[in-house]
């Protein structure tokens, strides 16, 4: 198929966004976000709590549309798409939510398979073996019999990053995918998703709040703020960028964030 | 002041638009593959397999005090051989319909929107979004069938064990004539009067359904979005029920 018209966005990358504003009433939430994401690299958001990432990520997979600007993915100008051409974009992406959005009436291994039985004619023996090596990556071997309110929290989120994964999906989004895990399991799944890469050529846009790990594991890093993306760029750019508000959000002092709670505290 | 009136109606009717929209669309997505039947079995197992019960209880007890508020009054004519003929179209034409609908809507209705509701509040329906799954096609369609199938067959069952409960107690314990219960209704009672408890059994399903799912669908996501969608759902269907049965009424009888 050739992806070479005009709405193909930057070369090279697969998910292409341009001057992307949203407001949630009086609210600015984005405000001109710009960010292109490679095909076949991990990047990571970072920034201060409520400054927007999830709802750039529910913008990308498209549960929320924008004011303004442009979303291109995988060639396709996804901004104003429905039913089933939005669809067949879709089917392209592994989405971890950020409170893991389990089907809660239904077992571990019917959440994994889920998407298999669903949207795959894939036999029962073919979707157990796939269930169980997932599992057994994300580390919940054994847990298949369990609902998601009998898990902790670190559980859901790991059960949830399988059922993203189950299908092998081109772009995998992940929003807070190690947020309340020990240090090892981030580790892990810092490892699981970096593999999966390696293997499939996955596409990865994460959200995540584990600063240091994220340098490690990240090829780009884009730093939002504001309403827009203040940093973007490689892992080795952005260190050297010295940008003043990326320094203070490293420092644990973000503009944005503390005015409100130091106002509280005075 | 006239501005905010403007603003007002306007959304009452968008949000009219959107209600109207959401039956329409469980409606096409009925008809459009893929066809998952074991969805829609499974909650004809849940309206109504296990509603029987209630149902049929129900049923059972207003039947009976059919029977007995039937039998004081026309024996003060003198007419008790008519207790049949009367029991019977209460229950088919009105009775019936609108009793087996409300229990319903108690018993399945009320969960359906709190379960939507809380799916809706955890991210579970944008999951489903996000996987490609259209979740009208995968969580409202298949309760709109079910109800479209289960309402009828629930009235039917009110009114068979109604009709019973009212000779049990008519005939059995006041002593009204035989005979004539049973004449009666074959008689009085036409092909008409039966069309018309079923056409309302069905109009009651998609209503039913559609409100409960379009309540719980579109609840806030917060434990009284919940709470409130519910609620909500569960005045609105009585409501709707009992408004569009005069309706009915005034227009086919
Ligand atoms: N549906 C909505 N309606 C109104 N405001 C919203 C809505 N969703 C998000 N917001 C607002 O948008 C802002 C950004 O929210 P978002 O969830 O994207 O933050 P975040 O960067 O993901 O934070 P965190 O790191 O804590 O998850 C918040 O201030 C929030 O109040
Ligand atoms: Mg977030």
């Amino acid at each position: 198929m050739a992806t070479t018209n005009q709405n193909a966005g930057a070369p090279g990358a697969i998910i292409s966004v341009r001057e992307l504003r949203r407001r949630f009433g009086r609210q600015q939430v984005l405000n001109g976000v710009n960010l292109d994401c490679p095909t076949g690299q991990i990047t990571t958001i970072v920034g201060p709590s409520g400054c927007g990432k999830t709802v750039l990520l529910k913008h990308l997979n498209l549960l929320l549309r924008p004011d303004s600007g442009t979303i291109v993915i995988d060639g396709v100008d996804v901004t104003a798409l429905g039913g089933r051409l939005q669809n067949d974009v879709r089917e392209k992406f592994g989405m971890l939510f950020q409170a893991g959005a389990l089907f809660d009436s239904m077992t571990v291994f019917d959440n994994v398979a889920f998407p298999l039985v669903e949207l795959t004619r894939m036999g029962k023996p073919e979707i157990a073996d796939r269930v169980g090596e997932v599992l057994a990556a994300v580390g919940l071997k054994g847990m298949e019999r369990k609902f998601p309110s009998e898990m902790s929290g670190g559980m859901q989120k790991r059960a949830a990053l399988a059922r993203a994964l189950i299908r092998r999906p081109k772009i995998l989004m992940l929003d807070e995918p190690t947020t309340g895990l020990d240090p090892t399991r981030t580790h892990q799944i810092h490892e699981l998703v970096r593999g999966t890469q390696r293997q499939f050529g996955l596409t990865a846009v994460m959200v995540s709040h584990d600063v240091p790990a994220v340098f490690e594991f990240s090829d780009r890093i884009a730093f939002m703020h504001q309403g827009r993306m203040a940093l973007n760029g490689t892992v080795a750019e952005v260190r050297a960028a010295n940008n003043e508000n990326f320094e203070l959000f490293l420092a644990g002092r973000a503009s944005g964030i503390d005015e409100p709670l130091a106002a509280a505290a005075r | 002041m006239i501005e905010r009136l403007g603003a007002f109606v306007i959304d009452r009717v968008a949000a009219l638009g959107a209600f109207v929209i959401f039956l329409a669309e469980a409606l096409f997505y009925l008809a459009a593959p893929p066809y998952k039947p074991r969805l829609a079995i499974r909650q004809l197992r849940s309206i109504g397999a296990e509603s029987f019960f209630l149902v049929g209880l129900i049923g059972l007890f207003t039947g009976m005090v059919l029977g007995l508020q039937g039998y004081n009054t026309l024996s003060r004519f003198g007419s008790e051989g008519a207790l049949g003929t009367v029991v019977a179209l209460v229950l088919v034409r009105e009775l019936g319909p609108v009793l087996a609908a409300l229990m319903v809507t108690a018993r399945a209705g009320s969960a359906m929107a709190a379960e939507l509701g809380s799916m809706q509040a955890t991210e579970q329906i944008d999951a489903l979004s996000v996987m490609a799954i259209n979740p009208v096609q995968y969580l409202v369609s298949p309760r709109v069938l079910a109800g479209i199938v289960s309402f009828p067959l629930l009235t039917g069952l009110f009114d068979v064990i109604g009709i019973w409960g009212g000779w049990a107690v008519g005939v059995g314990l006041m002593g009204a004539p035989n005979g004539p219960f049973f004449n009666g209704i074959k008689q009085n009672m036409g092909p008409h009067d039966i069309a018309i408890g079923l056409y309302k059994a069905l109009v009651f399903g998609v209503v039913v359904m559609w409100v409960c799912c379009y309540k719980g669908y579109n609840a806030r996501r917060m434990a009284t979005g919940v709470s409130r969608a519910t609620t909500e759902a569960v005045v609105l269907s009585s409501v709707l029920i009992l408004v569009w049965d005069y309706f009915l009424t005034s227009v086919l009888l």
